[in-house]
């Protein structure tokens, strides 16, 4: 773990913005741990009342799609605008869609 | 004039015994905020530099309320600003302790986490003064002394418990700085005055439940607490270290420069 001790781990960090929406992911940040990892990202990504609450995870843990695998997994949906609920009316009062 | 009219042998907590009590608040956080502020560029890391200059910025935040109100208190046309930029050194009233230089990190960690148990003890206690701007100003300020005080107790733990040279460098930084706690509970006239209008704490009791905090933190990081020096540095009576004129040099060079500069 001497590379650890040299360079701390990378974290991904999620902010939920206000009570009700989902944790957006706005950024990374290194710490020696997750407790760390939290506190840093409330002193560096909250200083504007961005959020109610703070998630943290090391960004080692993420398991992300292989861009060479983009045509596979991505370029089927794109004929596919049926799927879009576009074809609905949503009223005004209904908020974060 | 006789000497008596100089210093007057106060035996009630009045106006200006209330001002130079404000004032004390205000100076320790406003030299500690501006120790702190020397970190900004220079902690070990990005994501530290920017927590110290938090806990920097919530302590000149506090400052400005309590300068303000002492200003207030003292009705004689001064504000936070000419309070913070246009006194000399003798006129300072902080804690000794906040002006001792940063040192290393660790130093300035432990620094913080003796002043940290410190204002969160005070602050909590102010809940119960019979000053209405106090209980008004510590409500804010103590929320922000809980986080400071999870912070630099965190890193402490993290240093002492670390690696030989980590805690050998904070049990050093230990020993160096917990003389300057004796003044922290050692009470003069404006203390004693202040508990007695039920403003301020007794400081004895404060001190018990600052060492019981302190022991859990040093405890946790594998810390030995020094022992006491019966020595009384009175930096709330002015008596200050070589230090703070250095603090005070940069902090006040614009104003005394370009005197009621604005921008």
């Amino acid at each position: 773990m001497s590379d650890e001790r040299q360079h701390w781990p990378l974290f991904e960090v999620f902010i939920r913005a206000r009570a009700g929406l989902e944790h957006k992911h706005v950024g990374s940040l290194h710490a020696v741990d997750a407790k760390m990892a939290l506190e840093h990202a409330r002193d560096v990504y909250t200083r504007r009342m961005e959020g109610v609450s703070l998630w943290v995870v090391r960004s080692a843990d993420i398991t992300a799609s292989d861009p060479d695998d983009a045509d596979a997994f991505f370029e089927p949906a794109k004929d596919k605008i049926y799927r879009h609920p576009t074809f609905y009316e949503i009223p005004d009062e209904v908020k974060n869609i | 004039m006789s000497r008596a009219s100089v210093v007057p042998v106060s035996v009630e907590f009045g106006q200006s015994e209330r001002f130079r009590y404000i004032l004390r608040l205000a100076d320790t956080s406003l030299i500690l905020g501006q120790r702190l502020g020397e970190w900004v560029g220079h902690a070990p890391a990005l994501e530290e530099d920017l927590g110290v200059a938090n806990i920097s910025l919530d302590l000149i935040g506090q400052a400005r309320m309590l300068l303000s109100y002492a200003g207030e208190i003292e009705a004689a046309g001064r504000d936070e600003d000419q309070l913070a930029y246009l006194r000399d050194q003798n006129d300072f009233c902080n804690l000794a302790l906040v002006e001792q230089p940063n040192g290393d990190f660790g130093c300035t960690i432990v620094r913080q986490v003796l002043i940290d148990a410190w204002q969160l003890e005070l602050l909590s206690w102010f809940d119960a003064s019979t000053d209405r701007r106090l209980r008004e100003i510590a409500a804010k300020a103590v929320k922000e002394t809980r986080y400071h005080l999870r912070y630099s107790s965190g890193w402490l733990v993290r240093l002492g418990d670390g690696t030989e040279e980590s805690h050998t460098r904070v049990q050093a930084s230990l020993n160096d700085l917990w003389k300057f706690t004796t003044e922290l509970f050692t009470p003069d006239e404006i203390d004693t005055l202040a508990e007695n209008a039920g403003v301020a704490p007794n400081l004895n009791e404060l001190r018990g439940s600052w060492l019981h905090r302190i022991d859990e933190i040093l405890n946790e990081a594998t810390l030995t607490r020094p022992d006491d020096v019966p020595y009384v540095w009175f930096g709330k009576c002015g008596e200050h270290t070589e230090h703070l004129g250095h603090i005070l040099s940069d902090m006040q060079y614009l104003q005394r420069t370009y005197p009621g500069v604005t921008w």
